[in-house]
Order: C-alpha cells, then sequence, then structure tokens
C-alpha cells in the first residue's frame, strides 16, 4: 500500500479462536497496583 | 470503531475491535473524518483543494480495502461471541497482606500509612498456610498461580514470608500447581540475606521509590519524618544489578506536588535502572496533591516528553523499560483476558494478616467489600460474581472509548473511591490511560 502501513494485524479478532485458558498473569501483580492496564501483559501461550 | 490521533507528525489510526493498527499518510488521515459519511466521489470534491484527485482517489481505495478485510471499522463480534461470565470463577492470585505495619509513613499512601485504617498487625505463618489452601481450592485446574508478599513493609516480617513460600513449594508438585512469588518493599530493610533469599525463590520484586531525592523524600518519609532517599537508592541498585536488570521494578507515584514526573522517571534511568514503572497517585479529593483534570494538559505532555525521550534513549542503546509504555502488539493477552480486566474481586484477591478476603488490595478496611476468611473457610460467591461480571460491556463510558480493549475498563477500586460504583470508571484515570497508550503505540512507530 502506498499511503497506509500496517503496523499490526487483527490479534485481538484472531484470539477469539483459542482463548480464555487463563494462565496469564494477573495484571495488578506486576507492578501497577493502581493503574490498570492489560494490554502490556504477555500471553502464557505465546 | 476506529481512533485516529497524530504524535510528533506520525498518523496513527486504531482498529478498536480488529486490534489493528496502521500508520496513515496525510491524505488517507485526512479522508477518514469524511469516511463512511461521504461518497468516494463527494470525499475527492471535498479534498481536491488540498491534494491531487487522483491520489485522493488512491487512498480511498486502500481505506476500502482495509475496511473489506476487516482491519477498519471491523464490527464487535465479542460481546455475544463470548459467554465469558457464564463460565465459574476461579482464584488464580492472591495479594498477601503479610505486615499490616510500615517503616514508613508515606503521605499519599493509601494503605493509610500502612494499617488500612485497622490496627498495625503482622500476619502469622499459619494465616499465610491457610490463604495458600484457600488458593490452591479456589484455583481449580488452573496451574499458574501468583503470590504477591505486600503491606504495610513485607520486610518487616519477612519470616512468615519465606515460611509460606516454603510451604507453598512443598505442595506445588502435589496439587500441579506453579507458584509464582512478588515482593513488593521499600527496600529500607533490605540485607544481603533477605537479598539471596528473594533472588533465588521469588521472581519479581517491585522496589518503591518515587525519583528524584526532592521528590522521594516529599512524600516518602520515616515515622520521625526523615527522608528516605539515600538509604534506600544504593539497596534498590545493588538488588537490580544482582537480578541482572531483570525481573524487577522500581515503582514510584507521583502527585500534583511533581507533575514534571517525566524528570522522575528519568532520574530513574540515569541512575542506571532498566525497568522502570512511575503512576499517578490515587488520593482523595481536595488532599492538595490529588491530581485534578486542570493538571492534564501538562502531565499529558510530560507523558510525550518522556515517550519521546525513551525513543531517543532506545535507539542509542541506552534504553529502559517503561511499564505503561510497553505493549505487545503481535502477543498481547487474549480478548477474554482483555475483557476480564485485572481480575480483582473474582481472579485476583487480597488476604488481610487477620485472614479477611477483600477484592484486592484497594478494597482492604471497607467492610462492606469483605468476602470471607481464609480460616473460616467462607468466600462470598455473590461478591465475587459482582466483580467477575464488571467488564468493559458493563460499563457504559467504556462502549464508547477507544481503549476499552487496552485497559479493560480500568481499576474497580479507582471507580469505586471516585464514583461509588465499580463500573463507573475515574476520569483522570482514564484520560492518563489513554494518553500513555497513545504514547506506547506512537513508540511502536518508531522502534
Amino acid at each position: 500500500m502506498k499511503h497506509i502501513k500496517t503496523l499490526s494485524g487483527p490479534t485481538l479478532k484472531d484470539s477469539v479462536k483459542n482463548c480464555g485458558c487463563g494462565e496469564c498473569q494477573t495484571s495488578c501483580q506486576s507492578a501497577c497496583k493502581t493503574s490498570c492496564t492489560v494490554a502490556n501483559q504477555s500471553c502464557q501461550k505465546k | 470503531m476506529i481512533h485516529k490521533f497524530k504524535m510528533f507528525g506520525t498518523n496513527i489510526v486504531v482498529d478498536v475491535n480488529s486490534g489493528s493498527v496502521h500508520v496513515f499518510d496525510e491524505i488517507s488521515f485526512d479522508i477518514l473524518d469524511f469516511y463512511e459519511k461521504l461518497s468516494k466521489e463527494q470525499i475527492v470534491d471535498k479534498l481536491s483543494d488540498k491534494y491531487d484527485r487522483e491520489e485522493i482517489s488512491e487512498a480511498v481505495d486502500e481505506i476500502n480495502d482495509l475496511a473489506k478485510k476487516e482491519l477498519l471499522y471491523c464490527p464487535d463480534i465479542y460481546k455475544d461471541y463470548m459467554p465469558l461470565w457464564d463460565k465459574k470463577s476461579v482464584v488464580k492470585a492472591l495479594c498477601i497482606h503479610i505486615s499490616h505495619d510500615c517503616n514508613l509513613r508515606c503521605k499519599y499512601c493509601f494503605a493509610s500509612t500502612g494499617d488500612f485504617g485497622g490496627s498495625r498487625t503482622m500476619m502469622s505463618p499459619e494465616i499465610g498456610k491457610k490463604a495458600i489452601d484457600f488458593l490452591i481450592k479456589e484455583s481449580g485446574s488452573r496451574r499458574n498461580l501468583e503470590l504477591d508478599f505486600f503491606g504495610g513493609e513485607p520486610l518487616m516480617n519477612f519470616d512468615a514470608v519465606k515460611i509460606i513460600i516454603d510451604y507453598a513449594l512443598s505442595i506445588s508438585e502435589k496439587y500441579n500447581k506453579n507458584f509464582k512469588f512478588t515482593i513488593t518493599t521499600n527496600a529500607l530493610l533490605l540485607k544481603e540475606e533477605y537479598k539471596e533469599y528473594i533472588n533465588k525463590h521469588i521472581q519479581n520484586i517491585v522496589l518503591s521509590i518515587d525519583g528524584r531525592e526532592e521528590t522521594n523524600d516529599r512524600m516518602r518519609y520515616r515515622v520521625d519524618g526523615t527522608g528516605s532517599y539515600k538509604d534506600i537508592i544504593g539497596k534498590i541498585k545493588d538488588i537490580a544489578d544482582s537480578r541482572n536488570q531483570d525481573n524487577y521494578y522500581v515503582r514510584g507515584t507521583f502527585t500534583r506536588e511533581n507533575l514534571d514526573f517525566s524528570k522522575d522517571v528519568l532520574h530513574l534511568a540515569d541512575e542506571g535502572f532498566k525497568q522502570i514503572s512511575v503512576e499517578p497517585v490515587v488520593a482523595a479529593k481536595d488532599t492538595g496533591y490529588d491530581i485534578r483534570e486542570e493538571d492534564l494538559p501538562q502531565l499529558f505532555k510530560e507523558y510525550e516528553e518522556l515517550a519521546h525521550e525513551y525513543v531517543k534513549r532506545d535507539k542509542e542503546g541506552n534504553g529502559f523499560n517503561f511499564f505503561h509504555f510497553m505493549i505487545d502488539l503481535d502477543q498481547g493477552p487474549c480478548i477474554a483476558k482483555r475483557l476480564s480486566g485485572c481480575g480483582s474481586g473474582h481472579e485476583y484477591l487480597s488476604v488481610t494478616p487477620d485472614g479477611d478476603i477483600y477484592p484486592c488490595h484497594q478494597f482492604v478496611g471497607m467492610e462492606e467489600f469483605k468476602m470471607g476468611n481464609v480460616c473460616e473457610d467462607s468466600f462470598e460467591r455473590n461478591k465475587q460474581n459482582t466483580f467477575m461480571k464488571s467488564n468493559v460491556y458493563s460499563k457504559e463510558e467504556c462502549s464508547a472509548c477507544w481503549a476499552k480493549f487496552y485497559c479493560s475498563g480500568g481499576c474497580a477500586a479507582n471507580a469505586y473511591q471516585f464514583n461509588n460504583d465499580i463500573n463507573l470508571p475515574y476520569k483522570i484515570g482514564c484520560e492518563l490511560e489513554k494518553k500513555r497508550l497513545e504514547c506506547a503505540l506512537w513508540i511502536k512507530t518508531q522502534i
């Protein structure tokens, strides 16, 4: 594409196929304790 | 739904429902203002004063192509697709309040300087063991379980920490569990013997320091009023180095009294720390140091300047991680995780020195949120369900927000503290979160 560069694809949509195992880290346990960000956590399956 | 924003000359477009992120040139970025409202011909006419007609037409075609592939304007398929809230919740993480006492009297402490509004007590090893038993029982088939030793100041009761960890490890194989431990400390009591134990058994350590000496000591002082910076900086550096600058965070809080907090983050980076988290205070209104709406423009500027310096240092080979700028666009959490958020009140709970169970550390002491006690084997599932059902779809204000799948509806405790309702997000927190996310996305376009 000339006008648009795609940085990342439909990762959320793709994640539906194989999601919800729940083995990932609890967001609040890492560093924040007051201001929640979930998107910076990693998936344990990947 | 899309979100478009410009930062340092880069045009970034987020497709909220698919998770796609794109960088647009000027023409295509401008077209988005009219796309879905006007026809292709009308858009070409509208922008022909500014751009070449052929180029506009070409850019519209590219947007059409992405929309067709649902990489733009993707519909929200998750609400009906995920029967998430019908599942029985399991508990996978506990915040163990090993000490409700502290050797600091931090002005902004949400735990009322360590006692959480109660008496200054320590958790006994026996109650800690009961908490482990409770976690194992409530965790179902989940294998990875987390324990965070929290306070107050956990090093004031470190012998109990060791006994509880030994106990968890002694039964982990029997129950097929993999425990991961975190300890949060102000480092005042950190000594060689503790360091060795922590490095051997505890996967993550959160070290509290606010940044520059004057910033730190303004808020983080001892019972006698003297600041803590000089006593902790060396110890914190030492343990961070001993962990090869990994698997730890230096964790600070900024308040209205240091709105120039980027200088505090950079001070920590200049001191050699590679894992940094500095976050806005959550303080009651009118304490004097609470963040107010009028502070937002300055804070936005601070985040932008920090992002700029973050990229610069990374390119110079002197980068560091800033917790809220970290975002994994390819391997981040799945949609189920993004809907359920931090898990407070259902997957993640806090246990006090007396064994009382609360939705998270920030609810401790609020009697109406007490969920049971690990010693009495009592646990109120209706309260657990209330938290489980709180998600981006149950929060009206989140439905129209582009950041909902990144922050997952925000912090329930903040929402309750400010709006008396876990489903009514804390607005200032939302605005700061959105700004941090924009910076994080911009950083992804640069490095």
